[in-house]
């Protein structure tokens, strides 16, 4: 189980005096149609990128908030890790980055019948992110756009 | 703070009429931030699918946060993941 005490003491205070921020009021877009009908996309905050793609800026201040399209049929293995935080443990998700980008596993749901299909584009973000504006101003509106185009049903999104 | 980004993220799909569920590793984050649909997992900090190489374990999670996407609102929905063990 994840808890803050398994943090650094640097970590938890720091935490101890942010100030999270709150969504208020919480949207809330209900499911149109069956999951077995529905097209699926993903987010994933691992902070991964493909072969040749620009890696996150891990010296950023307040985080880097940019983020990567990535293709439905993208080799996750490949990926490489590109996450900030040193506040947990990275040996499962480079071991296996399904752990965290769960695009194969998506595909084997999509084969099963559980979901319609696997959306043609995801997300890739890295989610070590203090200062929020410039991801819910800019990053998060330009996330949902490339979803929407997709004329995507339903995001899961998997933080770290 | 990876929970509190995929929670921001969520909300802007919601707004734009997209379904979410949000994987959340931090109960007492989740419930701060509010994603529209939270599935918390019992997992440490970088195994939100709980564990690598490890693919229908991965696939138990991923159904159970889709099944989380057809429950009926309002939000904030926070939902306590239980991992199912083989007999």
């Amino acid at each position: 189980m994840a808890q803050t005490s398994e943090l650094t003491l640097t970590t938890r205070l720091f935490l101890k005096a942010y100030r999270w921020r709150q969504i208020d009021p919480v949207p809330f877009a209900p499911l149109s149609k069956p999951l077995a009908e529905c097209r699926v996309g993903l987010v994933s905050s691992a902070g991964f990128v493909a072969p040749g793609v620009e890696p996150f800026d891990e010296e950023l201040r307040g985080g880097d908030s940019s983020w990567r399209s990535v293709p439905s049929d993208a080799d996750t293995s490949s990926f490489s890790d590109s996450h900030r935080s040193e506040s947990f443990d990275h040996t499962g998700m480079e071991r296996d980055p399904e752990l965290v980008f769960p695009l194969t596993r998506l595909h084997e749901l999509a084969a099963e019948g559980w979901i319609g299909e696997v959306a043609p584009r995801h997300a890739s973000c890295m989610g070590s992110i203090t200062a929020t504006g410039r991801l819910v101003n800019e990053s998060a509106p330009d996330m949902a756009a490339q979803f929407v185009e997709d004329q995507v049903d339903l995001v899961l999104l998997v933080p770290v | 703070m990876c929970n509190q980004t995929v929670g921001l993220v969520a909300a802007e799909l919601e707004r734009q009429g997209v379904t979410t569920v949000a994987i959340q590793l931090l109960r007492s984050i989740a419930e701060r931030v509010r994603p529209p649909r939270g599935l918390w997992v019992p997992f440490p900090h970088g195994y939100p699918l709980e564990a690598p190489g490890e693919p229908e374990r991965q696939r138990q999670v991923l159904r159970a946060a889709l099944d989380l996407a057809t429950a009926p609102g309002p939000g904030p929905l926070l939902v306590d993941y239980v991992p199912t063990r083989p007999g």
